[in-house]
Order: C-alpha cells, then sequence, then structure tokens
C-alpha cells in the first residue's frame, strides 16, 4: 500500500487526521502523524518527517500532506535528506489538509497506486461544504 | 581561522540571537506569527548542545552539525531555510580544518543559494536575502580589494544593516507577511534582522579578539 505521512505544526492536529482517517477505513492503512517540533511547541521538525516517511514505506510509494507555510518547506528538506531512491517515491500533494486525507486513506485502502492517490486528493478541493 | 575560534564565532552567534530573542519576536508579531526570536533561540541552543557534544575537526562536520540542530529544533520556516543553507555550505567547503578569507564568497554564495533553493524567493521580497545579498556583494568586492577580515565584515555589516532598511521599503510575498500585503510596508523583515545579526556576531568577534 502507499504511505501516508501527516505533518502538521500542531502534534495535536496531525494526530488528530490520523485518527480520522483509520476510523474511515476498515483495513490497517500505514499512515503516520508528524506534528510539532521535538519539545511539542507548534512547528515543522523536517527530521522527524524523515523518520515518518521511512517508517510507512512499503515499496508502493508515499503522500506527505501538509497544512501551510513552513510545514512545506520542511517536508521538501525531508525529501532532499532521503537516499535517492526512496526520495523519487514521495510526494507532497496538493490538497486541504482533512478532506485530501480522508479520501486518500480509503484510495489507499483499496490497494491503489500513488498517482491515484494524488489524483483523489487533489480531486477534494471541489468536496463543497454546503 | 581554525575550528578552536570556528566555534566561539558559532558561540558568539548564539548568544546575539538569545540577547534578541524578544526584538526579533517583536519584529515577527508585527508582520509575521510572532515566534521567530523564540525560534531562533531555541534552535542555536541545540546548535551549541549539538557542538559541545560532537567533537568535530573539520568544517563541512561543523557546518553540517549546525544545520541538524536547526532543522530539528527551530520550528518555523527559519528552520528549514538556514538548515539547508548551512547544509549547502557544508557541501560547498567539504572536509577543510579551518577557512581562510578567500574561502568567505564561496561559504556565502552556498548560503544564499540554499535559502533561495527552500525559500523560492529572490532579492526584493522583504526575507533575509534583503541582508545576504548586499553582504555577499561586499565580502567579494573586499577579498578583490584584499580588505582585511574585520574591514571585510565592518563593510558586509554595513550592507546588511542598509539592505534591513531597505527591507522597511517593500511589501512582503513571501510567507506570513505576505497576507498583510501593503501593510507590511514600514516594518522591518524579523528574517533578513537574524541574518544581519549573524554577520553582526561575526564582526564583533573578529573585533574583540576572543
Amino acid at each position: 500500500m502507499v504511505g501516508m505521512v501527516v505533518v502538521s505544526h500542531s502534534k495535536k492536529l496531525a494526530e488528530g487526521v490520523v485518527e480520522l482517517c483509520k476510523s474511515m477505513v476498515q483495513k490497517n492503512i500505514p499512515i503516520i502523524a508528524a506534528g510539532g517540533t521535538n519539545d511539542e511547541r507548534l512547528g515543522t521538525d523536517a527530521v522527524k518527517i524523515v523518520d515518518a516517511i521511512e517508517s510507512v514505506n512499503q515499496g508502493n510509494g508515499i503522500a506527505i500532506f501538509v497544512d501551510l507555510g513552513s510545514a512545506i518547506l520542511s517536508a521538501e528538506l525531508a525529501i532532499d535528506m532521503l537516499s535517492e531512491d526512496l526520495a523519487k517515491q514521495v510526494k507532497i500533494i496538493d490538497a486541504p489538509l482533512v478532506e485530501g486525507c480522508i479520501a486518500s486513506s480509503i484510495e489507499i485502502s483499496l490497494g491503489s497506486s500513488l498517482e491515484k492517490v494524488e489524483n483523489t486528493a487533489n480531486g477534494s478541493y471541489k468536496l463543497r461544504k454546503l | 581561522m581554525n575550528m578552536e575560534k570556528l566555534l566561539i564565532v558559532i558561540n558568539e552567534i548564539s548568544k546575539k540571537i538569545q540577547e534578541n530573542k524578544e526584538f526579533l519576536t517583536d519584529l515577527d508579531q508585527v508582520i509575521g506569527d510572532g515566534d521567530h526570536g523564540l525560534n531562533m533561540n531555541k534552535g542555536f541552543k541545540a546548535v551549541d548542545k549539538a557542538l559541545s557534544e560532537t567533537d568535530i575537526k573539520t568544517c563541512d562536520i561543523l557546518f553540517k552539525t549546525i544545520a541538524m540542530a536547526l532543522i530539528s529544533n527551530v520550528g518555523g520556516a527559519a528552520g528549514p531555510l538556514y538548515g539547508t543553507a548551512f547544509l549547502f555550505v557544508s557541501k560547498a567547503i567539504g572536509p577543510k580544518e579551518d577557512i581562510v578569507k578567500e574561502d568567505l564568497p564561496l561559504i556565502f554564495d552556498a548560503f544564499i543559494k540554499g535559502v533561495q533553493m527552500r525559500g523560492k524567493a529572490v532579492q526584493g521580497e522583504k526575507t533575509m536575502l534583503d541582508s545576504l545579498i548586499p553582504a555577499y556583494e561586499s565580502i567579494e568586492k573586499s577579498v578583490e580589494n584584499n580588505d582585511n577580515c574585520t574591514q571585510l565584515f565592518n563593510k558586509a555589516c554595513t550592507e546588511a544593516n542598509n539592505g534591513i532598511e531597505y527591507t522597511k521599503t517593500i511589501i512582503a510575498t513571501k510567507g506570513r507577511a505576505s497576507y498583510l500585503g501593503e501593510r507590511s510596508i514600514g516594518h522591518q523583515d524579523p528574517g533578513a534582522t537574524s541574518s544581519y545579526l549573524m554577520i553582526k556576531s561575526i564582526l564583533e568577534t573578529l573585533e574583540s579578539d576572543i
């Protein structure tokens, strides 16, 4: 399955999104939160993201979801810090955090490719609430 | 400058960031998310700790150690930006045991390229580049003119400070400050200021001849 990393400035937000995603799928999917700094402040940490990527890697690609601002910079730096082979399999996904992650986790549980997961996540921008 | 002296310089930079923690945070509260001083201070405290725990012999390891500490401990955008900058310097300088004046343009060039690559910014967008690039250009000229190190950093400091003044006159288009648009005019950029403070610490260390 495609691996999924949820990056947020807030540890609680990242963990909350992971919790929501897990509740939406019946299967165990490789998903992990990488939120907050080492000392539990608001912020992002590229090293934490590197560890997260490696821990959900099953060889089928990895999708990274981010909240905003430095989360994107840290995710990009994390990819630069990976081995070349692994870096090629990782993509930062342009999607709203909650809707994108939930749609993707369902897609991942169906065994879809990273490309399919990305398309679905991108599509979640169109989900209107009202 | 040998490794012993380089470690002193880094230590002085940490002190300078700590002294200016409130100042940087105040600047950031006006146009950003108000955490730059606190974040930078956390980052440089981690740098001090990492350097004291590692036996460092070569410049590439020195700059890599600084980079990794900043990446993991700053939290805000300055972490990946300065982290990438120091990683670029580490790669550019290689396993040299000391730094001479002629290495400085290469170091500053690599630093700036790191910030640019990560931040996708150019000069004139109210970022750290607005103090770093004028400092780099001044350093390049100084090396050509064979200025001594104190003269070199004195001029670089002046140019970096002029760069900060310039950031007061322009609109932010990168980062959180860009949400403010024209309202960001009149305020100096916290990132340009922290970059200036680092250069100023190098100058002060050279002047005091610690």
